[in-house]
């Protein structure tokens, strides 16, 4: 086997005070603090992490299954909260790609900026992005609820399944492309809609899940100001005379 | 006598044209009636340069055989001994291809996780998530991360023996996952989280992540969710094989499967199908070299899939520097398709050639696999059509497949006097055609000429 960095590299196991820990990640590896969230957090009783000097690195706090808040006191990497179940993850700080990418249920909040892909193909649950988020956020979204308080950029919700994608902020080029059954809500201007995706009108069910998500998210806005956005499901079937206009 | 037929004695000529050909007519008619590509099943049609053009130069006065029913020839099989805690360990070099429930009933789905329990191979899920009869009824199950994501939850990942990230497949590499609405049943909606009934067409390249830079980054979170127990595969169809190979270890793969042009497939366009990618025969000794030339062969292991059908093409994947095959048309081929009749209560044979007919296609020509119309219940989402196929046996019909390919492949690993069917080599190959020898870079037969080597 080629050298892998192991749990038992040798590191002093992390103090437990009171159901709270800091890892700090200049001293523990990702594996360690994913090692100790996945299977010593829940034995130990830990109900808050934080984790201290994250540097903007990778894949941390992934594959979380247990009731725990995770606060991460910086910035981080890729995949941050990647496939999540219960966990409540914060971010003090900006992400990289795929945050709370595939995530099954619990709550993933970035009090930063999102690059790309932000919770790409989420199942359930909720993402908060506070700032921005980058292209493709929401895509191939299977029944997460998304709530970004900026703007996005071009091609978020591409091919979205399920779910709300609500933007406070713009959207770039191409919103909602492909769409299937997911929703999206935007407060500000639209550069342009993607294939098959149409604005239609709102109606109070509407205004209620907007409000919904507006209250889980801790965003604080007015509902009326937006804009609905869902699939006109032409794409639903072949369609020869479709002329790959699409 | 009428108008219209040759006066007695005058000769009718009738000379096809090769340009023009009754299946190309066919084609062209077929196109101007419909507007739209045709979509089928299965695998190329077309003869290429296969395993069929190499031949074994087994033992005679300068090697020993092995008898063939004393001794032992070994076929376990370890595929990602490079990063994982938990290898996965076979008894035989022999898989079952990824195929999707949706693609397939559930009834085939636990009939191949039966068999290949038995037997001590692998199966593999699909675009569509894990069924919980593949994972009940497989000892080692494979989970394919594909670019859909239908399904995908960790949960099924961490029950997984192994992570196949799928880039691509032979049949039609560069192309996303498809099934048409017939084959939508309420089962497969609900997994895939779409509506009952509409034509899927699946993304084509992974959401969260694009090129071989972020992969490094996917399979380290993929190793980290499964606190680095299992190995990680990453499949694609052959193209450009020797960088996608060098990328794909570069980026951390524990396995590379590499997918030939006569892969199949439950349905994508005719024209993907016969026009893209090379065949597995060149795809086999492009990927081997790669690993070679990156120190690493023996250290990633290579599993080769795309049109094996027997123990001899086993054994020459094998020579060629395979660890293992996947097969998928020939285990649905063993499961009754393409064949008249299915079978009833183990015995019974009941004919459906008709219903081949009303596909427009007869036993032993059938592509309809996306109809989600198969006569012979397996690939098919049909509550009717998947009762034809039952599971105990078909359990015993795969079985008895992947035990002939077993005994074919140790015959032929005896004769070349290797105790171990791994040890067959290069050097005990040569070729029938200068293609396949250009293609598998062994010699033509009777011949040390390698075209492009020597």
């Amino acid at each position: 086997m080629e050298s892998v960095t192991t749990v038992s590299s040798g590191s002093t196991p992390p103090q437990v005070i009171n159901g709270q820990v800091s890892l700090d990640a200049s001293r523990y590896s990702t594996r360690e603090i994913n090692d100790f969230l996945h299977h010593q957090a829940a034995l130990l009783g830990v109900k808050q992490v934080r984790i201290l000097n994250p540097d903007g690195q990778h894949n941390l706090a992934v594959g979380l299954d247990l009731p725990v808040e995770v606060e991460i006191a910086g910035h981080a990497g890729y995949f941050v909260g990647g496939m999540n179940k219960q966990a409540v993850i914060n971010v003090d700080g900006n992400v990289g790609w795929s945050v709370a990418e595939n995530m099954m249920s619990g709550t993933v909040r970035v009090r930063g900026f999102a690059s790309e892909c932000a919770g790409a193909s989420g199942h359930g649950g909720l993402l908060v992005i506070e700032g921005d988020a980058s292209s493709r956020c929401g895509i191939s979204m299977k029944g997460i609820d998304i709530g970004v308080g900026g703007s996005v950029g071009h091609m978020s919700a591409f091919m979205a399944q399920a779910g709300t994608l609500l933007i406070c902020g713009d959207a770039a080029a191409a919103l909602g492309d492909s769409l299937y059954e997911a929703v999206i809500y935007v407060g500000g201007r639209i550069h342009s809609l993607g294939a098959d995706a149409r604005e239609e009108p709102m109606t109070p069910q509407d205004h209620d899940r907007i409000r919904q998500l507006l209250r889980r998210a801790g965003l604080e806005r007015d509902s009326r100001n937006f804009k609905r956005i869902a699939s006109a499901k032409s794409l639903y079937h072949w369609n020869v005379e479709a002329d790959q206009e699409y | 006598m009428s108008e219209d037929r040759p006066a007695p004695g005058r000769h009718l000529r009738l000379e096809e044209s090769y340009s023009f050909s009754s299946p190309v007519i066919d084609y062209i008619q077929h196109a101007a009636e419909h507007g739209l590509y045709e979509i089928r099943g299965l695998g190329a049609k077309r003869q290429l340069p296969s395993f069929d053009d190499l031949v074994f130069l087994t033992a005679s006065l300068s090697r020993y055989p092995l008898e063939g029913y004393r001794e032992r020839c070994e076929t376990t099989t370890l595929l990602g001994t490079r990063f994982a805690k938990n290898p996965v360990e076979l008894n035989i070099p022999i898989t079952i291809a990824g195929m999707s429930f949706g693609a397939l009933s559930a009834n085939v789905k636990q009939a191949l996780g039966r068999a290949a329990t038995e037997v001590g191979t692998s199966t593999t899920t699909g675009d569509g998530g894990m069924t919980a009869e593949e994972r009940e009824f497989s000892r080692t199950l494979v989970y394919q991360c594909l670019p859909s994501r239908y399904g995908f939850n960790p949960d099924d990942l961490r029950r997984a023996d192994a992570v196949e990230i799928v880039i691509g497949q032979g049949a039609k590499p560069g192309g996303g996952g498809m099934l048409l609405g017939q084959k939508i049943s309420p089962r497969v909606a609900k997994m895939r989280t779409l509506p009952e009934g509409i034509d899927q067409r699946s993304a084509c390249r992974h959401p969260d992540w694009v090129g071989p830079d972020d992969l490094v980054i996917k399979m380290n979170e993929l190793r980290e969710i499964t606190d680095w127990k299992i190995p990680i595969y990453v499949k694609f169809g052959a193209t450009r094989v020797r960088e996608d190979v060098k990328l794909a270890v570069k980026s951390g793969a524990d396995v590379v499967v590499i997918d030939g042009m006569q892969g199949g497939t439950a349905a994508t366009q005719q024209v993907f199908i016969e026009h893209a990618g090379i065949p597995t025969l060149p795809a086999v000794r492009l990927a081997v070299e790669a690993l070679e030339e990156m120190n690493m062969f023996g250290k990633v292991q290579l599993i080769v899939s795309g049109g094996i059908r027997s123990g001899a093409d086993c054994a020459k994947a094998l020579a060629l520097g395979a660890d293992a095959v996947s097969i998928g048309q020939g285990v649905l081929i063993a499961l009754g398709c393409n064949s008249p009749h299915y079978v009833r209560q183990q015995t019974e044979k009941i004919d459906v050639t008709e219903e081949y007919h009303r596909l427009g296609t007869a036993p032993g020509y059938c592509h309809h696999c996306h109809t989600g119309r198969c006569p012979v219940g397996v690939t098919t989402q049909d509550s009717v059509l998947e009762q034809r196929l039952d599971p105990d046996w078909g359990a015993t019909r795969v079985k008895n497949y992947l035990k002939t390919l077993t005994m074919e492949l140790t015959t032929l690993a005896r004769a070349c006097g290797k105790s171990n069917v791994h040890h067959l080599e290069r050097e005990d190959l040569v070729a029938l055609t200068v293609e396949a020898a250009a293609m598998a870079g062994v010699p033509l037969a009777g011949t040390d000429w390698i075209p492009g080597r020597s």
